[in-house]
């Protein structure tokens, strides 16, 4: 018995001690280190190549701030997701530093997971919070508010072959309309050749296909919502908006559209094979690259294509943020600062080229002579269409949300993602665009009740 | 269990000294190793428990966060849901597709696989030069990571400008075909078939050469062609490495996911259970519907398991005492 007894309490303590020693890992890797008055800057970011420039920079941040180092945990943009929600619901403060897409800044800010950097930003004259895109303020919160500070952003636009449009006798106005982009794509589509009239995000997914789809949608008259919350997938504007997107695919876009997104769209355009392409104003970089691009210099790029509305071009960006949960809210201000401040756009320029400058985040950029000389072909237009761009009511009807090519509301990654599913079918002639646009309405109106 | 009690008296047997066997001794020593063995059984309750912990309490995890209202971006609306996940589970119109396209995908892929890789293993089975390498080359799809594999058919073979099957097509004056928009099917179960062939193929392989080459030698000089002998004599040895190959492939390929995320993304019936439950949690965000959706696919998956073991070890037991 008493051996018995002894070897209980030996398993019961070496139980207790394995937990104990489990706890204590899991404590180190949560808690900083640090206590020297030194600070580590924990930063994660999507995998961009811009974020990378960023990272291979930061060792001029370390240099002028020598108590601050700063580790950056590279993700995919789902897991950054997950990693950036768990941490701020828990509580958990393992990040200081975040990059937040456009669609989620409303979201989490009102979340409450978001420092609001305004009082800061807007008291340092050097910082010149006015030269961020006046466009996309409104997206980073109300008046003064600032939850997060543009990294770099986008707009869409039109890119097309003027050698085809040449020998085809086409002139490109500088504000084309769907209508004439349709007439042009059918014109240029040749089969036999091998060359596509246009190509045209056909991948499900709310970012993939439904970042143009809804462009299209807005220029038509339609919306996701309306000011009530009642979805209006079914409705109109979007039932001819989709039937044109579709069509126009169907008739003179790339042959296998369930495959193409914006890096499919973007292999066909840069190999030759497509007249004309509709997506990012940040693809032109890619596009004029020489080493990649059998087309760079043959491209010309004009306003994105509008029905009923003067604009129709998304606003995208991608954003740094400050978690409320963060401990080192200073010292993580200071490095936002840095990576969003006009000097850092000029160090990326000098030290890693001038094609490789964040665009989009400040106008100022666009004043810079040498990104001026770099991206003559491109960088006028973006920050045209950019400025131009109104995010509270990109379409012909009012709207609850901020945002053009996507509603900011969380259901709405699921939605997107449900319908364009619907529209693959439609691609494929497996269901009718009203059936599916039927269906469709059923789970927007879901999303839709839970916003009443 | 019934087998180690069986075993272990002869053991404790032979361990006593055969001189001094009288029945106390006996008792004593037997005793003793009933102790011994309780105390083994004590040294591996930590391993027990460990196991227990991380087998079972992230299933138990599930099962709570099943029955909570959790949008990972709403978390101040997080509730309890009472049963309305599983109410959205079974009514909701995506279990049905998806269970029946894990079905026709997974069925589909493993058939073909395995009677491509019972041809290509009789092929193999035979001498002739360089036999080795052509096993290496054969085996190659086997070793390519799925997402890499999926990569390979997406944009080499199956694009619609410069993949090489529609190349292929064009020669025969066939115009492209759209794989993935218009027969998303196919176009998985060609993925997963290519893929897993070489694997029945080893299977079905090491099935072949454990076959006597006398009692086939002695068949034929009775007479037997070769379809006769394929039929009569070969497939039933095979039948165990065919029922081995079968559960082994689709408790494989039952988890495809990669083909599915990049080339179809889960639309024309590709919607499989797998990417169903991933599209809930990552781009539906809610935890708690996805949860329950593991949960459903858990029980469904035992139930199925306990049926399809049972008969494949009644189909093993049935060739044992036959032979």
């Amino acid at each position: 018995m008493t051996t018995r007894l002894t070897r209980r309490r030996l398993a019961a303590a070496i139980a207790a001690v394995a937990s104990a020693s489990m706890l204590a890992a899991c404590a180190g890797a949560g808690g900083s280190g640090g206590g020297s008055g030194e600070t580590t800057l924990t930063l994660a970011t999507v995998n961009n190549p811009q974020m990378k420039d960023m990272e291979s920079l930061k060792s001029n941040f370390e240099k002028d701030n020598p108590d601050i180092t700063v580790n950056f945990i590279q993700m995919e943009e789902n897991d950054l997701r997950d990693a950036v929600t768990k941490d701020v619901a828990t509580q958990g403060g393992q990040y200081d530093i975040a990059t937040v897409g456009a669609y989620e800044v409303p979201i989490w800010a009102e979340n409450g997971w978001l420092t609001d950097l305004g009082p800061k930003a807007n008291e340092d004259a050097d910082y010149d919070v006015d030269d961020l895109f006046p466009s996309i303020r409104p997206i980073l919160g109300e008046g003064d508010e600032l939850y997060a500070v543009p990294f770099y952003g986008e707009s869409s636009f039109l890119m097309y072959r003027k050698d085809l449009f040449e020998a085809a006798g086409i002139t490109m106005p500088e504000k084309p309309t769907w209508d004439q982009v349709a007439q042009y794509a059918k014109q240029l589509n040749d089969p036999s050749k091998n060359q596509t009239g246009i190509c045209l995000r056909g991948k499900p997914g709310w970012g993939e296909m439904f970042a143009p789809a809804t462009t299209v949608v807005n220029t038509f008259g339609g919306q996701w919502f309306d000011e009530d919350w009642n979805a209006q997938v079914d409705g109109a504007g979007f039932t001819e908006a989709m039937k044109f997107y579709t069509d126009l695919i169907k008739t003179a876009g790339e042959k296998d559209p369930v495959s193409f997104g914006f890096t499919e769209c973007l292999n066909l355009f840069s190999q030759g094979n497509a007249a004309m392409w509709y997506d990012a104003t940040s693809a032109a970089g890619s596009v004029e690259d020489t080493e990649n691009s059998k087309v760079a210099g043959k491209v010309g790029y004009v306003q994105a294509p509008v029905k009923e509305t003067d604009e129709a071009g998304w606003l995208w960006s991608w954003n740094l943020a400050v978690p409320k949960t963060s401990k080192n809210q200073d010292a993580a201000w200071t490095f936002v600062k840095w990576a969003t401040s006009k000097e850092y756009i000029k160090t990326v320029g000098e030290e890693l080229g001038w094609s490789r400058v964040p665009p989009g985040s400040r106008l100022s950029t666009y004043e810079l002579p040498e990104y001026e000389k770099a991206a003559a072909a491109f960088a006028p237009i973006t920050k045209t269409i950019m400025e131009s761009v109104d995010p509270e009511q990109p379409g012909t009807q009012p709207q609850q949300w901020v945002g053009v090519q996507y509603v900011s509301i969380p259901e709405f990654q699921d939605v997107g993602n449900q319908v364009s599913q619907k529209m693959a079918d439609v691609l494929a002639g497996r269901s009718s665009l009203d059936s599916a646009l039927k269906e469709s309405q059923a789970i927007a109106q879901k999303a839709g009740d839970a916003q009443k | 269990m019934a087998q180690t009690t069986a075993v272990d008296p002869a053991a404790d047997a032979d361990d006593t000294p055969p001189p001094s066997s009288s029945p106390r001794q006996a008792l004593k020593a037997n005793s003793a190793s009933a102790r011994e063995r309780k105390f083994g059984r004590k040294l591996l309750l930590p391993a027990f428990v460990v196991s227990v912990i991380i087998t079972q309490v992230p299933f138990l995890v599930t099962i709570y966060y099943s029955f909570q209202d959790w949008n990972l971006q709403r978390p101040n609306d997080r509730a309890f849901a009472g049963f309305d996940n599983y109410v959205t589970v079974f009514t909701g119109g995506s279990f049905i597709p998806a269970m029946i396209a894990t079905i026709i995908i997974v069925g589909g892929s493993v058939l073909l696989s395995l009677v491509l890789g019972l041809g290509l293993a009789t092929l193999l089975d035979r001498k002739f030069v360089g036999q080795a390498f052509a096993r290496t080359l054969l085996i190659t799809p086997f070793l390519v990571m799925p997402a890499a594999a999926a990569l390979i058919w997406k944009w080499t073979m199956l694009d619609a400008n410069v993949g090489m099957v529609n190349w292929a097509l064009g020669l025969l004056n066939i115009p492209a075909v759209a794989w993935n928009t218009d027969f998303p099917l196919v176009t998985i179960i060609a993925v997963l078939t290519w893929q897993y062939t070489p694997f029945m193929m080893l299977i079905l392989l090491a099935g072949l050469q454990s076959q006597s080459g006398e009692i086939l030698e002695a068949a034929s000089v009775d007479g037997a062609g070769g379809w006769r002998i394929f039929t009569a004599m070969t497939l039933p040895h095979l039948r165990q490495y065919l029922i081995l190959a079968t559960v082994l492939g689709t408790i494989m390929m039952i988890q495809v996911f990669d083909p599915v995320a990049i080339m179809t993304r889960g639309t024309g019936g590709t919607k499989t259970l797998s990417y169903l439950l991933y599209e809930r949690a990552f781009v539906g965000l809610e935890v708690g519907e996805a949860a329950a959706y593991g949960v459903v696919t858990v029980i469904l998956t035992i139930i199925v398991a306990t049926l399809a073991l049972r008969s494949v070890f009644k189909f093993l037991t049935e060739e044992g005492s036959r032979s």
